[in-house]
């Protein structure tokens, strides 16, 4: 055990900031991290071992204990929930023998909760030993432990039914699903592998900056910053070391774009950031990817590979001299908060994903303090299509302030969920139609970050102007528990995500989930309800995105379905408080005192 | 050379060095901006969100946050005293504190806070959160009831060899400071001393000692939190 240790610190030289990869290799070797193990790790670091503890206790993947020889990660999201989680979690503890949480007595079998993996087409969905298994039932549940019982490989257990596209890739061999129901003109239309970056090393960098700026393409991850003006400010910041991130750590429930992008077309994405190094001046790409993704890990490794051997990455890529670049790939462990581009720099860097102060931002000081450009997946591809195309081509998509089109995921209550490439400009409805929903009582906009909108709002169009989203549409049928099964979970989902360093972030997402309690369980005051228009503007005060629209699910539903909370308010007087439970209150001293009687 | 430049708080001109911490600069100028995560000397990490000011309408920290030529502040007004005064009850009601008991009973920063703003009853739900009291340490007692996590000892204490003695651990509502049983093991009385100072609160506390200073003797029974600044 100590030589797994020390050959894997040796294998990244003893670099601290590369604590992420040495504690997921020793992970991987081992199982799970020991206390003796983070003692080894401590000494062969020269780091305390209260820090190395740090980043393994911040992030869900890490194990400090056994998880079991197969461990299941169930998914715990909305989607998942929709399509009859409960059930599959309630055999899989029945006949593993073990709640969720915990390993079976034999250390067979770990079942785990975990946030959304990005399969919202296609839940309940699982991690087990870092294959995915979706469309899970309680038949297959029973088959899956069966098959565990008899000793069966994870191979075994998957089958030999592959998904569609790219998932079949012999390097993949996942029964995941792509789904794309609508290809657009921007992302996945098709495309020459290379022209990208021929086209980029006509041009000076200069050239590309003012093109993509021209463009007006924005950030597709939510923010819908600038792309160009990011670009520009990397190129000027001070500095011979800079760097390029995909951020690949898409975790909003409902969201899969980026892993349906990444299997269809990693190249598009890949000379993107290509394209990005040279107009800014960096020599390292970093694909900053989700744990949940792991499984296309020798897939995405083995282009880059062709790529090299292509000289489309490398030195002198396309014959150009003095275009370098290189691209790795850095996995995250499970912490949504990681999305956030500070949070996902400090984890690149082998901390726990806490967001940063700003200023300075990133493209000043951000990973190694060294210039750092963060692009979406979506965005970079937006950008190649831009060199080849030009931005005249691209400003005729979309709207006025909204350029280009956007990838959305579709979950939820409706025939036809997947992936759809759509103009900006479509409205909600337009929406509904295109996915075959009927019935639909709310769609969730953007994520649980996003906003909850009721059929008055269905005309609304998706763009930056009016409804913003990094990507996701929810659709929540009328059958549904709109704050029991949609509304609680999310507020569930943000209060575990938080990094918890902002006060209010930390504290209030917690107590928020309590108040909703309250208010499903019919034991809140017309004041519960009220006060969180109050802790909205609070929460508005958090460092991060994370934190400031963690109360998004609840303020939104209160503004928009009013009644459902109305509803659930049975207290006629304010005073009274009625979740006080008199006799569970009294308990202790009832049975003390009738001990003693 | 540094370089002086005028700025505002609540419509008042301020001068100070550019660059300065903003609450040290408002400090200079007699104008109190409330702190508990901050504290002079280490690097700010904004993260209690106590210091709150309005930047051209934007809400900044003001640990965080530099002096610059021409900056308009807004301090003290409603919605900030307001914001103010929830934060402290937040703190008082995720935690577990019951100040008539604990050591640090007037010279706490949080204490002395709600006094400021005259807190009564919380309008957050006391979350009465089941967490641990570490004693095995020789030296220092870690109560984490009374933890309000904000990082100065993680930032501020460092053993002989310079490295640190607390660290994080989990995350979200499960956040935690650890102490690091190998880099902590024999510190001085000094660096034991200097761990309970550094905490806002009764957390860290240094062992067999404690109510030393009398009732109506003690730092803010003496002068209320804010008061050393305020002209």
């Amino acid at each position: 055990m100590g030589n797994t240790v020390n050959n894997v610190i040796k294998r990244y030289n003893g670099d601290e900031t590369r604590l992420m990869d040495i504690l997921m290799d020793i992970q991987s070797e081992l199982g799970y991290l020991s206390e003796w193990t983070i003692d080894q790790i401590s000494k062969a670091l020269d780091i305390p071992k209260v820090s190395i503890e740090q980043t393994v206790s911040f992030y869900h993947f890490f194990a400090k204990e056994p998880r079991g020889k197969y461990t299941v990660y169930l998914n715990t999201s909305v989607l998942a929930v929709f399509c009859g989680r409960d059930e599959v979690a309630k055999t899989f503890e029945e006949l593993a023998g073990c709640k969720f949480g915990s390993v079976s007595k034999d250390g067979l079998i770990g079942l785990f909760d975990t946030a959304c993996i990005g399969m919202s087409d296609q839940e309940p969905a699982a991690i087990i030993n870092e294959e995915i298994f979706t469309c899970l039932t309680s038949a297959k549940a029973k088959e899956l432990v069966a098959g565990m019982k008899a000793g069966k490989t994870v191979e075994e257990l998957k089958g030999k039914k592959y998904g569609d596209g790219q998932n079949s890739n012999p390097l993949v061999r996942s029964m995941v699903n792509s789904n794309i129901m609508k290809r657009g003109e921007v992302v996945f239309a098709d495309y020459v592998p290379g022209s990208g970056i021929k086209k980029a090393v006509s041009m000076s960098s200069n050239e590309i900056i003012q093109l993509v700026k021209s463009s007006y393409v924005r950030g597709r991850g939510g923010a819908g910053f600038p792309t160009g003006m990011k670009w520009e400010v990397a190129k000027k910041a001070p500095g011979d070391v800079k760097y390029i991130f995909c951020n690949a750590d898409e975790g909003e429930p409902g969201t899969f774009k980026d892993r349906v992008i990444l299997t269809e077309f990693p190249r598009l994405v890949f000379e993107g950031m290509a394209v990005a190094g040279y107009a800014v001046g960096a020599k390292h790409g970093i694909l900053y990817l989700r744990n949940e993704y792991r499984y296309l890990r020798k897939y995405l490794e083995d282009i880059l590979e062709q790529m090299r051997n292509e000289n489309l990455l490398g030195t002198f890529i396309s014959g150009k001299h003095g275009f370098d670049f290189n691209i790795k790939i850095q996995f995250g462990a499970g912490a949504y908060v990681c999305g956030e581009e500070s949070a996902l720099i400090e984890s690149a860097e082998g901390k726990r994903g806490e967001p940063r102060d700003r200023p300075p931002f990133p493209v000043e000081k951000g990973y190694l303090q060294k210039p750092t450009v963060v692009n979406n997946v979506e965005t970079l591809c937006s950008v190649v299509r831009i060199l080849i195309n030009g931005s005249e081509w691209y400003n005729k998509l979309g709207t006025k302030e909204s350029k280009g089109t956007k990838v959305i995921s579709v979950s939820g209550d409706c025939r036809k969920p997947g992936i759809y490439e759509i103009e900006w400009g479509f409205t909600v409805n337009d929406i509904l139609k295109m996915v075959e929903a009927s019935e639909t009582q709310a769609v969730q906009v953007g994520g649980p970050s996003g906003s909850c909108i009721g059929p008055d709002e269905f005309s609304r169009e998706l763009s930056y102007e009016d409804l913003a989203t990094g990507g996701s549409l929810i659709i929540i049928g009328e059958k549904r528990d709109l704050l029991k099964d949609v509304v609680l979970n999310f507020t569930e989902f943000f209060r575990d995500e938080s990094c918890g360093s902002c006060v209010p972030c930390r504290a209030l997402s917690g107590m928020s989930k309590l108040i909703m309690e309250r208010i499903i369980e019919g034991k809140a005051t017309e004041k519960d309800v009220a006060a969180f228009t109050k802790w909205q503007l609070i929460m508005k005060k958090n460092r991060c995105g994370l934190g400031q629209t963690a109360l998004n699910p609840i303020v939104t539903t209160i503004k928009n379905f009013p009644e459902l909370y109305k509803n659930r308010i049975k207290a006629k007087d304010d005073r009274f408080c009625p979740a006080f439970d008199l006799e569970k209150a009294v308990a202790d001293f009832d049975a003390a005192t009738s001990e003693a009687r | 050379m540094s370089t002086f430049v005028k700025f505002t708080i609540d419509g008042v001109v301020c001068m100070s060095e550019e660059g300065r911490q903003l609450v040290e600069a408002a400090a200079e100028n007699g104008v109190f901006i409330p702190t508990l995560c901050n504290y002079p000397g280490i690097p700010p990490k904004g993260s209690c969100r106590i210091c709150t000011v309005l930047l051209g309408g934007r809400p900044v920290t003001a640990c965080t946050t530099r002096v610059a030529e021409g900056m308009d502040v807004q301090n003290n007004i409603p919605e900030l005293e307001e914001f103010r005064k929830s934060v402290v009850e937040i703190l008082f009601a995720e935690g577990n504190h019951l100040c008539p008991s604990c050591e640090k009973s007037g010279f706490c920063e949080l204490q002395a806070l709600a006094y400021k703003y005259k807190m009564t009853v919380p309008e957050f739900p006391y979350m009465f959160p089941k967490r641990d009291v570490e004693a095995w340490h020789p030296k220092i007692l870690k109560d984490h009831n009374r933890c309000i996590l904000c990082k100065r000892c993680i930032r501020g204490i460092r053993n002989s060899e310079g490295k640190p003695i607390f660290d994080f651990g989990k995350r979200g509502d499960k956040l935690v400071i650890n102490i690091d049983p190998d880099t902590s093991k024999n510190i001085s009385d000094e660096l034991a001393q200097k761990s309970m100072d550094i905490c806002p609160v009764g957390a860290i506390l240094k062992k067999e000692k404690g109510f030393d200073v009398p009732i109506g003797k003690r730092r803010y029974d003496l002068a209320p939190i804010g008061t050393e600044v305020e002209k």
